[in-house]
């Protein structure tokens, strides 16, 4: 399921509006993740869960980045993860599934804040996108 | 038996009491069919769902979104026994409509997405987390009758 050009016009707009709040979107869609599906707190034993943790925002952030990273190399996503994808595959070891659930909530988390912005085709060409980036951050499993 | 916290039913009915159940049902399906539009073998006989305006403007797409979400009230009115509350239902959906208990799941994800973009603010994490557990546990007593 290959971005398309709109796709990827669709991708940049919509993440150009969200300018500095992606970092706060991250946080929130990690929270509702820990929140809706626990199991996903197995990666974090290690981290205080609680709300407003400082470690779950920065995390937050991190993702965040990695996201806007990911925006900014639609056209050479394998290449530009390529060290995100050796961390996942080598030392973090997530599930895939993990992957899905966080898109999932990060679409939430972005319905929410932005509904105007996430009609049914952006909504659509974000999913491919999140969906992409999850199968590039897990290409080097085995 | 679903064990649910009163937190949990007070999120579900708080929210089912705010929404317009044509416009959260209609917004939900034509999502659907759009975001996953191999979905859209289910409705061969709707007519016109060529581009995502045409699927979002189908007056069938329309009523049948309204009348998934409608019975889909029956869950919210008997959460205590939702198995039983979709039996026949579940029938249905597996001898004559064939549908791959996948699509539940995608459904009830992409009905998630339009409450948090209809509640706005209302739809907080915890108010996500009820109802995550509610269309997972319909999705369940869809499937419970497929053999």
């Amino acid at each position: 399921m290959a971005l398309s050009a709109a796709d990827k016009c669709n991708v940049r707009e919509f993440w150009e509006k969200l300018g500095e709040n992606t970092k706060v979107y991250g946080t929130e869609a990690l929270v509702r993740t820990f929140l809706c599906f626990p199991e996903t707190k197995t990666y974090f034993p290690h981290f205080d869960l609680s709300r407003g943790s400082r470690q779950v925002q920065a995390h937050g952030k991190k993702v965040a980045d990695a996201l806007t990273l990911a925006v900014s190399h639609l056209d050479d996503l394998p290449a530009s993860l390529s060290s995100l994808s050796e961390l996942h595959a080598h030392r973090l070891k997530v599930d895939p599934i993990n992957f899905k659930l966080l898109s999932h909530c990060l679409l939430v988390t972005l319905a929410r804040h932005h509904p105007g912005n996430l009609n049914p085709e952006v909504h659509a060409s974000l999913d491919k996108f999140l969906s992409y980036v999850a199968s590039v951050l897990t290409s080097k499993y085995r | 038996m679903v064990n649910w916290t009163a937190e949990e039913k007070q999120a579900i009915s708080t929210i089912w009491a705010k929404i317009d159940i044509e416009e959260v049902g209609a917004g939900a399906l034509s999502r659907l069919l759009v975001v996953y539009p191999w979905t859209q073998r289910y409705f061969s006989n709707f007519g016109n769902l060529s581009s995502p305006q045409a699927i979002e403007g189908n007056p069938r797409v329309r009523n049948h979104g309204k009348k998934v979400l409608t019975s889909f009230g029956e869950a919210v009115k008997n959460l205590d026994n939702v198995k039983a509350t979709f039996d026949k239902l579940s029938e249905l959906h597996s001898d004559k409509l064939h549908v791959d208990p996948q699509n539940f799941r995608l459904l009830g994800d992409n009905l998630i997405i339009v409450l948090a973009a209809t509640m706005g603010k209302d739809f907080t994490p915890e108010a996500q987390a009820a109802w995550q557990k509610l269309v997972g546990v319909v999705a369940s007593a869809l499937s419970r009758k497929y053999h």
